[in-house]
């Protein structure tokens, strides 16, 4: 197996991703506005401004807030229709793919999709007036209190397939007579799961986990194109703010400098969780 | 567990069926709406459209070319050059990767594991005024093969991560069998690993030819304007007009005729992406 197989492959993602990404975040200790001829090496300043400035305060909040709801409602519902649909179900299999449909759906066009539903004349709106709960209709992109779980929702309904599948996946790879040789000991439903089940699931949840950590971390497309960091400033998250700091506002060192916070986060937030979840793994086997 | 079809499980069943039922409605509203006029989605946004209506779909492929510097049409030769050729790129250069990292027990083996996986935190942003730079001093702004270079760095992580997982599950006899024979490697990939690990190249299709045809951010920053656009790039451009004045049909014509080849090529392969899923776990 010859070294060379590696260099195509590490030539373009060497020269494509890991220097530019090098080079951006050398522009995080200055203050350079992307075209200026050379940058000005100002040290920390960038990361002193984030400590005063409340926009990068909420936008940390948000991504930590939008991140925890949606690794943890999406995950909850990929397990828990990959236990309701792993036996008996007739339709099984025309359920999960419908459920995964969604996912292979731009998050672009999701979002436009979304916003129709969410508008005051929307179908959610319609509904619930159908129903007779008027009181309940709003504009759900408007409200600051609710925004931000609207845009998490339909980045659990794009994606909770994605995590079914692999629950789906890790669950046809224990072996049907552990649950049965158990069945003879007299271990009830909730032992089998407890017992069994969720420990020997572990592989399929630390990708899960992982998968839906980091990408809800980064999120971007959905909440520029719903509600482009607002109302107020009450969606910007660290992606968006980087985004805008370093393209509409001009100010490119100190987008990078939020930039290199979101991925220390996103790197601690992954190294953290899959060494736990491997000694988990580990001690299971 | 492989009981009767009890009470229970009809019961499970229908719970099952009606919340499938719930999470599809906003795909069966995207399809009906896309097929009635302004005021008919207005009035009865749920009923079935009983004389569709495909005035929609032709303002979207015929004022898609319009409002862009290239027709709905040409966006999607655009689009399909761009992910072919960039998925092309990703399986070769990214199975013969992972197949050193794989296979070679030196550190530096794991060294490069580790060095491409740095690759799935790093968010795009960081990096996009450094590759804008470069791709500009390359000439290649405006140009699909840009795009097919950016997106190459930009999805090998998450190539050589699943074929480097899926290989090292392959047993080693099958290529030391075929080394000790006197075959080269290069053959001894192309003949017997890569057949092997056909699954996986499955999901690597999927997974990256999903993420490169639905990509947005990328293309727009280095195609914009320049004649060369991708389908949501192209599509980006036209539908604010129609959002703004909700005329959601057309939106989501536009949306269903760039999104019908994925949905295609989901139901085609969707047997392989599973099978890809248990394998990467399992490896």
């Amino acid at each position: 197996m010859p070294w060379v197989f590696v260099l195509p492959a590490l030539g373009l993602y060497g020269v494509f991703l890991l220097y530019p990404t090098g080079a951006g975040f050398f522009y995080a200790f200055t203050n350079w506005d992307g075209f200026a001829a050379s940058p000005h090496l100002t040290g920390l300043a960038n990361f002193r401004h984030m400590l005063n400035d409340p926009v990068a305060k909420g936008a940390l909040e948000h991504t930590f807030l939008l991140a925890a709801a949606i690794v943890i409602v999406q995950n909850a519902f990929g397990l828990t229709l990959a236990l309701a649909l792993q036996h008996g179900v007739k339709t099984r299999s025309i359920l999960r793919s419908l459920l995964l449909l969604p996912a292979c759906l731009s998050p672009f066009m999701v979002a436009l999709l979304w916003q129709y539903l969410y508008s005051p004349t929307g179908v959610i709106n319609q509904l619930l007036g159908d129903i007779g709960l008027h009181s309940l209709e709003r504009a759900w992109l408007g409200d600051i209190n609710l925004v931000l779980w609207a845009i998490a929702a339909t980045v659990v309904w794009q994606f909770l397939g994605y995590s079914m599948i692999i629950f789906t996946a890790g669950l046809r790879g224990i072996p049907e007579e552990l649950y049965a040789a158990s069945a003879v000991d007299g271990a009830g439903r909730w032992r089998q799961f407890k017992d069994i089940t969720f420990p020997l699931l572990a592989p399929a949840l630390t990708v899960n986990l992982t998968l839906s950590l980091i990408g809800s971390l980064k999120l971007f497309d959905q909440v520029i194109a719903m509600t482009n960091g607002g109302p107020g400033y009450s969606t910007e998250t660290l992606a968006t703010q980087m985004y805008k700091q370093a393209f509409i506002y001009g100010n490119f060192g100190y987008g990078t400098a939020l930039a290199l916070v979101l991925t220390v986060i996103v790197a601690a937030a992954a190294i953290i969780q899959v060494s736990v979840l491997r000694r988990r793994e580990l001690a299971r086997t | 567990m492989n009981g009767r079809y009890t009470a229970a499980t009809f019961g499970r069943e229908l719970v099952c069926v009606a919340f499938v039922a719930a999470m599809m409605l906003p795909l069966y509203l995207l399809v009906v709406l896309s097929l009635k006029r302004p005021d008919q989605a207005a009035s009865a946004p749920f009923s079935l459209p009983l004389h569709p209506d495909t005035a929609n779909f032709k303002t979207a492929w015929t004022g898609g070319g319009a409002y862009g510097s290239t027709s709905l049409g040409g966006a999607f030769i655009n689009s399909l050059i761009i992910t072919a050729g960039t998925v092309a790129v990703l399986v070769v250069g990214g199975s013969l990767a992972g197949y050193v990292l794989a296979r070679r027990q030196a550190k530096l083996a794991w060294g490069l594991y580790l060095l491409f996986l740095l690759g799935l935190i790093f968010p795009l942003q960081a990096a996009l005024i450094p590759v804008y730079v470069l791709i500009n001093h390359l000439g290649l702004v405006g140009s699909p093969l840009g795009v097919v270079l950016v997106d190459s760095g930009l999805f090998l992580p998450l190539t050589v991560f699943l074929y480097a997982g899926f290989i090292r599950a392959v047993p080693r006899d099958y290529d030391e069998a075929a080394i000790t024979d006197g075959a080269g490697h290069l053959r001894v990939f192309w003949q017997i690993i890569f057949p092997l690990v056909r699954p996986v190249t499955a999901t690597v299709i999927i997974l990256n030819t999903v993420a490169i045809w639905n990509d947005f951010f990328t293309p727009l920053v280095f195609l914009g304007g320049s004649g060369h656009e991708t389908l949501p790039v192209q599509i980006y451009a036209f539908v604010g007009q129609y959002t703004s004045t909700t005329q959601w049909g057309v939106v989501f014509a536009s949306v269903l005729l760039a999104t019908a080849p994925m949905i295609a090529l989901f139901f085609a392969m969707q047997r392989y992406l599973v099978r890809g899923f248990a394998g990467g776990i399992r490896g």
